[in-house]
């Protein structure tokens, strides 16, 4: 299967990195323990994990409504509110209001959502140059590349590679490995295109319906730059950010902050309800909130599935991930890696293209237990294995049964008939235990790092007889 | 293009009936702190950061303000002529004619964009108040103290006042009433800028200013 194999590449080039190994463990051991950290007590986290999962739950519920007053709050305020079904209507939106401008340059605070968009792609092929100021995306937006982990983009590059980067680009500033330096090197390249940009955009970490507020968590206040230095601040949002009240802010942003980096709050929290209004004398004159389906309208017609919507983009579950851990987040080949991804991705573009992804888990739970807003990560992985491989054709989810392997189904088939039937069954393992011999001692990969099992010579009814049970 | 509006809502409403709506309590609980423990959970945050805190009183906060600047060797401080500080400063200004130049402008950030951007070394503004739990200051920028005051310039010092610090983000809400109708940019802020984006390694002074002084009036 072609998907099968390009994963598989992707993960053993990934396994025989060792640079790019030990880039991760090292960077999410210490998000581990960061978080760890910010909740030391149990308790306290438990009841605010059940807090923001019912403050999710309940704006998706009332989605509809609560986007409806957003936009009518938005519009109040005189921020521009426009909606796309697809990125191919986002991109052209984001298009039209630089194009309604004459504007050429853009400054990007990071957001996601415009990675899935592949904003940048879009405008680059329209003659617009789009810079990246978030540090690890400017980084990453150097080396084109795509993020690798959600919260910090360029994690998978240690301090040598992206100082040689920086050497390579931008010759004229010296040769160095200091973290602070280079920082500040990207403070300098950035700040005369803040200064330049014609537009600023941005994404949204909350949409409040209760005020039409936008709100964004940064450190490095970049998402500042671009939402107050230009002319023009375009926000872009998955339809799923919207929130009821401004009250439920405070308990997500304490969950976000701490489960993402172990920061009692970010440097910047930023609120922003509309443009720059007469008297004022700074921030753009005109806001526009781009508000993008691309499947969310579908993930939530599954009663199940549903519950993904939910994720406040935190990283946590692919800090705790065993397999993102080792493999890192570009082997996905999705642009949201780790448990997270492996459920929103498939569901968005197709069991198709990512049914790999679900199948990449070992289920141990880690995602489930430390997701700040209890999405039951391990649960829907589940369900997606189930949803590529059953052909009931009832499903909602896009490329159901696409994984289905007759000879699987075959397989199954025989062990449930087989199981059905005892005196099937007893001769089968008798048979089975008579010939134990023939077992092959090499099965694959399997037996490459393990000795092959061997059938036991009696089987666990016939010793529990012998035992005197029974099974009457 | 037009009907994705409609598109989006009318697919969310077939669904909605079905999902179960969501028992809330929103009733999120405040610490019981006096302003003395409000003081401490505040500095001992904000420092953590690396945010530099000094205690100061209503009377004298402005000599401070004029000691660091000298201190600090700033080549100009932009202030707000027409906010709640600029008697005091100017007054502590006149004592001493070695103190960094006073800048302000009249007109629009536009008018004089690049000056704010390439020329200015530190600028000083009001808060509204804060919050004690996590060590944030709230600003609502104003028309006389506009938002690129606390961001733009590589150092802000900022003037608190300790009584009207709140416990948490929850009670600032809730007590100022924000619902009610929120101003066109509102802040909180809890140190200078900074980013773990190499090798997680925190990094001060980024984009945002690379040092954040805090006068806390108590
Ligand atoms: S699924 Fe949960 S843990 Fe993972 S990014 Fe989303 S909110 Fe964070």
């Amino acid at each position: 299967m072609h998907q099968t194999a390009e994963f598989h590449k992707r993960v053993k080039d990934a396994l025989n990195n060792s640079q790019l190994r030990s880039n991760f463990r090292v960077a999410m051991d210490g998000l581990m323990e960061k978080r760890s950290n910010a909740f030391p007590d149990k308790q306290f986290l438990e009841e605010l994990r059940i807090t923001g999962s019912k403050l999710r739950a309940n704006a998706l519920v009332k989605q509809a409504d609560l986007l409806e007053q957003l936009e009518a709050n938005c519009t109040r305020n005189g921020i521009k509110v426009h909606w796309a079904e697809t990125i191919e209507e986002a991109n052209h939106i984001v298009l039209g209001i630089m194009d309604s401008h004459n504007a050429t340059r853009m400054i990007k605070g990071k957001s996601m959502v415009s990675e899935e968009m592949e904003l940048n792609h879009f405008l680059e092929a329209h003659g617009k140059e789009c810079v990246e100021s978030d540090l690890g995306e400017y980084i990453i937006q150097l080396d084109h590349e795509t993020p690798s982990h959600i919260i910090a983009p360029a994690i998978h590059k240690s301090k040598q590679e992206i100082a040689k980067l920086f050497q390579s680009k931008h010759p004229d500033i010296p040769y160095s490995e200091d973290i602070e330096t280079m920082t500040r090197s990207a403070r300098q390249i950035l700040r005369s295109k803040f200064y330049d940009a014609e537009i600023g955009l941005s994404g949204v970490n909350f949409a409040v319906a209760e005020t039409g507020t936008i709100c964004l968590v940064e450190n490095e206040g970049n998402g500042r730059m671009c939402t107050t230095a230009p002319p023009v601040h375009i926000a872009v949002t998955g339809i799923e950010k919207v929130l009821e009240k401004l009250e439920d802010v405070p308990p997500l942003l304490k969950l976000l902050t701490r489960s993402a980096s172990g920061q009692h709050i970010s440097t910047y929290f930023n609120m922003i309800t509309s443009p720059r209004k007469p008297g004022e004398k700074d921030g753009p004159k005109e806001v526009h909130l781009v508000l993008l389906d691309n499947q969310r309208s579908k993930i939530y017609e599954d009663e199940e599935l549903f519950d993904s919507l939910r994720c406040i983009r935190c990283g946590a579950c692919m800090n705790h991930c065993p397999v993102y851990t080792k493999i890192g987040g570009h082997a996905y080949g999705s642009l949201i890696p780790g448990p997270i991804g492996s459920v929103i991705e498939p569901q968005k573009f197709g069991l198709d293209k990512f049914g790999i992804l679900p199948t990449n888990s070992t289920l141990c739970g880690a995602c489930g237990e430390v997701c700040p807003v209890k999405i039951p990560l391990p649960k829907l992985l589940h369900r997606l294995r189930y949803e590529q491989v059953r052909n009931d054709h009832t499903g909602a989810t896009n490329g159901q049964g696409s994984r289905r392997s007759a000879k699987e189904a075959m397989i199954w088939k025989l062990w449930s008939w087989a199981h059905a039937r005892p005196a099937v069954y007893r001769t089968g393992t008798k048979v089975a235990a008579l010939f134990r011999g023939l077992m092959p001692n090499k099965m694959g990969p399997w037996t490459r790092v393990r000795t092959a099992p061997k059938i036991a010579p009696k089987s666990l009814h016939e010793l529990a007889r012998e035992e005197g049970f029974d099974n009457e | 293009m037009s009907n994705a509006r409609a598109n989006i809502l009318a697919r969310l409403r077939a669904r909605t009936a079905e999902k179960t709506p969501v028992d809330l309590d929103r009733g999120f609980e405040s610490p019981d702190w006096s302003k003395e423990e409000r003081i401490e959970h505040f500095c001992k945050a904000m420092r953590s950061v690396k945010t530099e805190v000094h205690l100061v009183s209503a009377t004298d906060w402005a000599n401070k303000l004029a000691e660091l600047a000298k201190a600090k060797a700033f080549k100009n401080l932009l202030y707000a002529p027409a906010g709640p500080l600029a008697t005091q400063i100017e007054a502590a200004w006149k004592k001493d004619s070695e103190l960094p130049v006073l800048v302000t402008r009249e007109v629009d950030v536009d008018g004089w964009k690049e000056e704010l951007f390439f020329d200015i070394d530190a600028a000083i503004t009001s808060t509204r108040s804060g919050i004690a739990e996590v060590g944030a200051m709230i600003l609502w920028p104003t028309p006389e103290e506009p938002r690129t005051f606390s961001l733009v310039p590589p150092v802000h010092i900022a003037v608190v006042e300790a009584d009207k610090l709140h416990n948490t983000f929850s009670d600032a809400i809730i007590n100022e009433k924000w619902y009610e109708g929120m101003p066109t940019n509102s802040l909180l802020i809890s140190g200078p800028s900074k980013s773990a984006d190499i090798e997680q390694t925190l990094a001060y002074g980024v984009h945002g200013p690379v040092e954040l002084i805090v006068l806390l009036i108590q």
